[in-house]
């Protein structure tokens, strides 16, 4: 099978003494960045974007990779030892987790989770492997139209299936797609929002308005209404499961994979709700009914699982479509872009070195995940108590860091602070901030993909839906914003949850 | 649609301040619609005759999307109006049964500027020295003996890191001009 040669000689570059070293230092960073509260993936991912000016693209992305899967599993860790989870993703590992540890049986909720996250993780990028060139094989034609719709859809489904708001959520894109406006149109170099500024001329960096919604708002915002008193999180020694656990988990695990991957395709919010479904279904299949509530390692195991799936499936639809479906591969998107290469169909026949190392590298950093993370485990604990004041100064200084490097300009930094400043607006009147970071990556991209579809047709509308793949897309748009209106019409009987 | 109730009726004139605190996300809906009418005045101000090529300028995308500001503003006034009301971010340090603390953002973004003006004149691993101290005093971290030491390492070590190993330039200042 093609796919199979590709990815041993995917191995081939992924094992070489530098990118290991790159796949190893992800991880590491990526899980102790997620055991740190307060940063998330994609800020960890958005962080670290300045580290691509200096690195050969091969190893970034090897070291991205690394940090996302660390990092999310580094999540899961703080949700279990603190019960206060700091992301969507691992507020299904608290509910089980942390009456765990509560009673003592932390080490096991943490093996159950590095082990789903291995399970997963294998499984997701197994699947990974087999459909993503397939999918590519699939788009490898789709032109501008069918861009344009993916683009739409990408824009319609992050403001309508995440958060609770569809006009905050448009209201968030919007702001977005403001900022991706500014600086010289692409196709006639006209100044847009500019005011006659040369420095906004050549726009704002994807990098700065990334580091200044994930980073520098979330501490604007955390520093206004700081928790005074920490909480503690329960000390906890090496994980490990019995034989009895492992009886009871490993089909969750086993499980997890096909709930998780394809909601981590698809862009509905990436992993909180295959994590919750994977939840369900197993208190659902659950022998030990009487446990749930006060830990059941079943409801760690399995969404933990998930979870990790999920993030292989986001990779899929990044890779072949360049269609990002969470913040973390938005994120990762404007670093392709920082390289100037374009994720899509072409990718695979373009830097087939790049893709399949990427993919090789998935493999290699989950077994370094597992091999770390069970031995510093009690490690990653003492995390957890870093003295707040000096995390958030760490979070300001490195977002510095990341926009002064840009291009070494003062006036970066104060553009940072004030997307950092429409950041901590935006959470305060919950505005999500995912799709203004979508708005900014893709806003210009699906301009000129509707501007050349035009083009092609010459000015009339039908030639954006002159191909069946784009009719397609439009449906699924269709049947998203009339989702509300037609749950509403339909008779209520699911109503006993 | 958020969940929207009819019961806010208006409030009379001893209670405009709290009125006004409780519909504070209209300070939102205004900075919105302020926005919209920028993108919008700067698209229909653009000169474009000479340089516009295929049926689509580069007008028609500015417009759209602030015709569609000024419409989410109206929206979002009316969803407010009616009771709507985002909800605040929550996290892991995050408290949100105490008022917001505004002395220590404003303290933040102070730090966090004047970081910015200095790192010409003193070089980058003074200015991030100085930033990290001044974050972690402003969060409220009053250890003199340890803070500036702390902030000294991280910003050296970031320094040299992304100066020497990864091959992105920084200024050293004269402080690495004597070193």
């Amino acid at each position: 099978m093609n796919a199979l040669n590709s990815l041993m000689d995917g191995f081939g570059t992924a094992l070489t003494p530098l990118n290991l070293l790159w796949a190893a230092v992800g991880v590491l960073l990526g899980t102790a960045i997620g055991v740190l509260p307060g940063i998330g993936p994609a800020m960890a991912v958005a962080l670290l974007l300045p580290v691509t000016y200096g690195l050969e693209p091969t190893g970034a992305f090897i070291m991205f990779a690394g940090i996302y899967y660390g990092a999310m599993f580094g999540g899961s860790t703080t949700s279990i030892l603190l019960n206060t989870p700091g992301e969507s993703a691992a507020v299904v590992a608290a509910m089980e987790g942390n009456p765990m540890a509560k009673s003592g049986r932390g080490a096991q909720a943490l093996a159950a989770a590095a082990i789903g996250h291995f399970t997963g993780g294998m499984v997701g990028t197994i699947l990974l492997v087999a459909l993503a060139p397939t999918v590519a094989d699939l788009a490898v034609d789709i032109g501008a139209p069918d861009y344009f719709a993916i683009m739409v859809l990408a824009f319609i489904a992050v403001t309508s299936v995440l958060g609770s708001s569809r006009i905050r959520g448009l209201a968030s894109l919007l702001i977005g797609l403001t900022i991706g406006l500014v600086g010289l149109d692409q196709m006639t170099g006209q100044q847009r929002l500019t005011f006659g500024s040369l420095q906004l001329a050549d726009g704002v960096d994807v990098v700065i308005v990334a580091v200044g919604l994930f980073a520098i708002g979330e501490a604007l915002w955390v520093a206004a209404h700081l928790r005074r008193r920490p909480p503690d999180p329960i000390p906890v020694g090496r994980p490990w499961l019995g034989r009895a656990d492992v009886r009871r988990t490993w089909k969750s695990w086993a499980r997890g994979p096909f709930i998780g991957f394809p909601f981590g395709a698809i862009p509905a919010g990436g992993a909180e709700i295959p994590t919750f479904l994977s939840y369900v279904t197993e208190k659902r299949l659950s022998k030990h009914k009487d446990e749930w509530g006060k830990g059941a390692i079943e409801g760690v195991a399995g969404p933990e699982s998930a979870a990790s799936a999920s993030a292989a499936g986001t990779l899929v639809s990044m890779l072949t479509l360049g269609l990002p479906t969470t913040a973390v591969a938005a994120v990762m998107l404007a670093a392709f872009q920082q390289y100037g290469i374009q994720p899509g169909p072409l990718l695979f026949e373009r830097e087939p070195d790049l893709v399949w190392g990427l993919i090789a590298s998935l493999f290699v950093g989950m077994v370094l995940l597992l091999a770390l993370n069970l031995p510093l485990a009690p490690v990653w604990a003492k995390l957890l108590r870093i003295p707040r004041p000096y995390l958030y100064a760490g979070i300001m200084f490195f977002a510095a860091v990341g926009a002064y490097a840009v291009g070494g300009e003062v006036i970066d930094l104060v553009i940072l602070l004030i997307i950092g400043l429409i950041g901590f607006g935006m959470r305060r009147y919950g505005l999500p901030v995912l799709p203004a970071i979508i708005g900014v990556i893709l806003g210009p991209a699906a301009e000129q993909q509707l501007r050349r579809a035009l083009q092609i047709s010459d000015g009339s509308v039908t030639g954006l839906v002159d191909t069946p793949f784009s009719v397609i897309v439009y449906a699924v748009v269709v049947l998203l914003l009339a989702w509300p209106l037609v749950r509403k019409a339909l008779p209520r009987k699911g109503a006993r949850t | 649609m958020t969940t929207s109730t009819t019961d806010t009726a208006p409030v009379p004139a001893p209670g405009r301040r709290s009125w006004l605190r409780d519909h504070s996300e209209l300070g939102v809906c205004a900075l919105l619609l302020a926005l919209g009418v920028l993108v919008l005045a700067d698209a229909l101000t653009m000169d474009v005759d000479i340089t516009q090529r295929g049926p689509v300028g580069p007008k028609t995308v500015p417009i759209v999307v602030g015709a569609g500001l000024l419409v989410i503003a109206a929206l979002l006034a009316v969803d407010v109006l009616r009771g709507g009301r985002g909800q605040a971010e929550t996290g892991e340090d995050v408290d949100l049964s105490e008022p917001a603390d505004w002395r220590t953002v404003l303290l933040l973004a102070g730090v966090f500027l004047g970081a910015a003006v200095l790192i010409e004149p003193l070089g980058f691993p003074v200015a991030g020295a100085l930033l990290f101290w001044g974050a972690a005093f402003a969060l409220g971290s009053r250890r003199v003996d340890r803070d500036p030491l702390i902030a000294a390492v991280v910003s050296f070590v970031t320094y040299a890191v992304f100066n020497n190993l990864l091959g992105v330039p920084l200024p050293g200042g004269p402080l690495m001009g004597v070193l």
